[in-house]
């Protein structure tokens, strides 16, 4: 039967549970409390559709179609995924002030960026030797960290799994269906080399997820971030308008509706 | 196999500011010239709808391509050197117009101190005033002499400023009025004027309205929109070498850029150059083009590499003091002398920090290179204070008081806060040339051709970090005076090493000019003493750096520079010589 037929696409399954209580959908597809994803397909349509502040609230036309576009490019795991949603979103939470990373779109951001070049550090340096002694490394000698022989995709997927296998070891549960409290105190551990990673530390891979989730929440929503231009409007900053000119001696501060470079450029 | 290709006048390795204005010069008297850039060719319709934070701040999109080559880097002659190996370390120019494309245009003018260190030191307070490590050298230039070319810059680029009122003599005024005064701009000329300072508007490249330079050349009026320092500009608005001195030398006829071109080597019989060995980077040739003069005008790195590659010079060893050819590295480090002051925080207050334009804001010359008495500091040279509008973009500035989390609940609220509420003032120092900051050959690593990594030592001396430590501390006094509710300071610890960062884009060194064949590798007009026909021109011929951008000082000894080959085009040998007699 019709009703019957499994979803083929995350926009289906979302439909599909339109009709199901909230706690019966959040309990089926593993959302969970304080607002983070743990189910493996949905991602931000869920957190989208079930706003925390009012649950009848339903993704807007443009939300939906700009979400409708994502799938992943890098990460071939969804639970990889699941686990850099949650902990971007540990880094940019969502609050009264704004969307946090999730709703931004940071984690697909993430995922578009580490599918291109810069993935691969196609424009580094890569010739050998590599051999880095870690215990050796003067944390404050800028390049010295950035002497491993790992791609940002090696260490995207090597860090995220270490997250989740030290939540694993701690708590006994995915990073993911940790709670907040607990992958808290996981990111700072990772943020403070009290964990071990091999061939680099763990606060490379911690540098550079804080790194790219703010790019994610603030570089031009043609990136996949920054939906919206959210990011830009929480921060009260305008975009790529054209001129200047005509404010810039003026006292007051400017509070300018943002505008894309989609919008700059007209295409 | 090299493919030998036909003779020109002049062959010139970079397209930036000195190579375009040797080819400007060159074109103009009717020479044939040929630049060889590595870089992609651009133009300006490739810098339209440049507001692009992620592509340009962040993926370095106009910045050297580390993946082809890039330098080894250490901070003590008994270490190994590592590789830098991604751009948030080595911001460096490439492609047609160079790093001239990406500059902010702060257009400051060097002091006479500068040119004369040595001599005015021992003049002001005795040979044992100099620390035992500097090498430290008088440039065999006066500012007086150096005067009409950076005139001759300035109207090229038709520079935005006003007279500084403790600033060098100038021969004329700016050929363009200061940019526009903003709110954050005047509060930092209150209150260092309260304080019994000097603020005067930094000089800019960025234009304070349309301009026509003396070659006919139009550069229009800036619109603030603030995507400047690491972007080509989208209005055309700010002075860069495509739509100046390079677009004059297309229309003579009399120029070829050849893009994707790679020199290797200078080819030479020990006595003259001969030309330049390049390969093509598009199909892996290998080519010779000879021609009567060679230019090397790269950056700093580029054109110390190609002299060691070339063997062109006796390599300098920090270990004898012996030989040239890499000595005196100097640069605007950035845990030292450029990105270290004090940040305050306004509670009542919030500014337009997203508008701006690389070359607008003001600046203090009062501890700028010797303009203090340093008879009783425990450095030598100085300091400059700026507040800048450069325009904050979002993914670079969260900046948040001390002891806010990096990250999380507390940093989203402080960032958000305070993006708007933070101003940053600055102070860039002056460093001395050490005997153990300097430049060779990495003995491991090649690039992405097989030619050898240049190796960069640098060793800050205890005279480094006292200068910085004053001037942070004046940043200090300044911002409290602006009234700001708190502040971030800048600390520099006593054991500050180099950082290995080479993101100022300012650095000096490694084939240094002066009047003595034994103690500097080119004359002033950055012509070879022991190669009449290959100058090399640009930074590398400073034998250290000042508290200032250097660009436009860049600019005026290319120029002189230029002088130089049209002399040696008609008359041959020695310039520096010819033309001494001449102005005599």
């Amino acid at each position: 039967m019709e009703e019957n037929r499994p979803p083929r696409t995350a926009k289906e399954a979302a439909q599909h549970q339109q009709d199901m209580s909230r706690r019966k959908f959040l309990k089926n597809s593993g959302v969970l409390a304080g607002g983070l994803v743990g189910g493996s397909l949905f991602g931000g349509l869920i957190t989208n559709r079930f706003d925390k502040k009012d649950e009848k609230k339903v993704v807007n036309k443009k939300e939906h179609e700009a979400m409708s576009m994502e799938a992943r490019q890098f990460f071939t795991r969804a639970h990889d995924f699941d686990v850099l949603s949650a902990a971007t979103e540990q880094i940019l939470p969502e609050d009264e002030h704004g969307p946090g990373a999730i709703k931004l779109g940071v984690p697909y951001y993430i995922d578009k960026q580490l599918a291109g070049r810069w993935g691969i550090n196609g424009r580094d340096y890569r010739h050998s030797p590599y051999a880095v002694k870690l215990e050796d490394n003067d944390k404050s000698a800028g390049t010295a960290g950035e002497q491993s022989i790992l791609d940002r995709g090696d260490l995207f997927l090597l860090g995220l799994r270490s997250l989740d296998d030290e939540s694993q070891k701690r708590f006994s549960t995915a990073f993911d269906s940790a709670t907040e409290d607990q992958q808290i105190e996981l990111l700072t551990d990772f943020e403070n080399d009290k964990v071990a990673m091999r061939g680099v530390q763990a606060s490379e891979f911690f540098n550079l997820l804080l790194q790219s989730t703010l790019e994610g929440a603030y570089s031009d929503p043609q990136y996949g971030g920054n939906r919206n231009m959210e990011g830009w409007k929480m921060k009260e900053f305008p975009g790529a308008q054209a001129s200047y000119a005509g404010y810039i001696e003026q006292d007051e501060f400017q509070k300018l509706e943002p505008v894309s470079l989609r919008d700059y450029q007209g295409h | 196999m090299v493919k030998k290709l036909e003779k020109v006048d002049a062959v010139i390795v970079g397209s930036g500011w000195t190579g375009g204005i040797a080819a400007a010069e060159l074109t103009k008297a009717g020479y044939k010239v040929v630049i060889l850039e590595r870089g992609q060719d651009k133009k300006h319709e490739d810098f339209v709808g440049t507001k692009d934070e992620l592509r340009y701040s962040k993926r370095y999109d106009l910045m050297q391509d580390l993946s082809k080559t890039t330098m080894t880097s250490r901070n003590s002659i008994n270490k190994e050197a590592i590789p830098v190996r991604n751009n948030s370390n080595a911001r460096l120019g490439n492609h047609t117009g160079g790093a001239g494309n990406h500059w902010n245009g702060m257009a400051f003018r060097w002091l006479p101190y500068d040119f004369e260190i040595y001599s005015k030191t021992v003049e002001r307070y005795g040979k044992d005033k100099i620390p035992k490590e500097s090498t430290m050298q008088d440039w065999g230039i006066t500012y007086d002499e150096l005067e009409p070319y950076y005139d001759q810059y300035e109207k090229t680029a038709g520079i935005s400023g006003e007279e500084n009122p403790i600033g060098p003599p100038r021969s004329d005024k700016y050929p363009n009025p200061p940019m526009k005064d903003t709110p954050t701009i005047k509060l930092f000329s209150k209150a260092t004027k309260e304080l019994g300072y000097h603020p005067y508007r930094i000089p800019s490249a960025n234009m304070s309205q349309n301009y026509e330079n003396p070659d006919g050349e139009k550069i229009n009026g800036c619109v603030y929109c603030a995507f400047c320092e690491e972007y080509g500009c989208d209005f055309g608005a700010k002075a860069d070498p495509i739509g100046t001195v390079l677009s004059t030398a297309s229309k003579t006829g009399n120029l070829e850029i050849r893009n994707s071109a790679n020199v290797n080597r200078v080819s030479h019989d020990g006595k003259k150059a001969t030309g330049l060995v390049y390969t093509d980077i598009t199909t892996g040739q290998e080519f010779e083009q000879p021609a009567d003069i060679v230019v090397l005008a790269g950056f700093v790195f580029t054109n110390t590499q190609l002299l060691l590659t070339s063997k062109i010079g006796q390599p300098y060893n920090p270990k004898t003091g012996q030989g040239i050819i890499g000595k005196n590295f100097t640069g605007h480090f950035n845990n030292l002398s450029t990105y270290i002051g004090a940040r305050g925080f306004f509670e009542e207050k919030k500014f337009n920090n997203f508008m701006g334009t690389g070359g607008l804001g003001a600046s203090i010359d009062d501890f700028s290179g010797d303009n203090e008495d340093h008879t009783n500091l425990d450095y030598l040279h100085g300091y400059e204070v700026h507040y800048s509008q450069l325009g904050t973009r979002p993914i670079a500035h969260n900046e948040v008081p001390e002891g806010t989390p990096r990250w999380g609940k507390e940093f989203k609220k402080q960032s958000l806060k305070y993006f708007n509420r933070n101003l940053f003032i600055t102070a860039q120092s002056g460093f001395l040339p050490n005997k153990e900051t300097y430049m060779d050959l990495d003995p491991t690593y090649k690039d992405a051709l097989g030619n050898p990594l240049l190796r960069v030592t640098v060793t800050y001396s205890q005279q480094d970090r006292n200068r910085a430590k004053a001037g942070v501390a004046r940043c200090e006094e300044i911002m409290k005076q602006m009234g700001a509710d708190s502040m971030n300071v800048t600390e520099v610890k006593d054991d500050i090493e180099f950082d290995h960062k080479f993101y100022t884009d300012h650095f000096f060194g490694g084939a240094i000019m002066g009047a003595d064949p034994a103690t500097s590798a080119v004359n002033t007009y950055s012509q070879m003493w022991d190669m009449d026909n290959l100058f090399v021109v640009g930074g590398s011929s400073f034998p250290h750096n000042s508290n200032y951008n250097p660009t436009v000082t860049i600019g005026a000894f290319a120029y002189r520079a230029a002088e130089g080959m049209l002399t040696y085009l008609k008359e041959g040998g020695n310039v520096a010589e010819k033309l001494l007699e001449k102005n005599a």
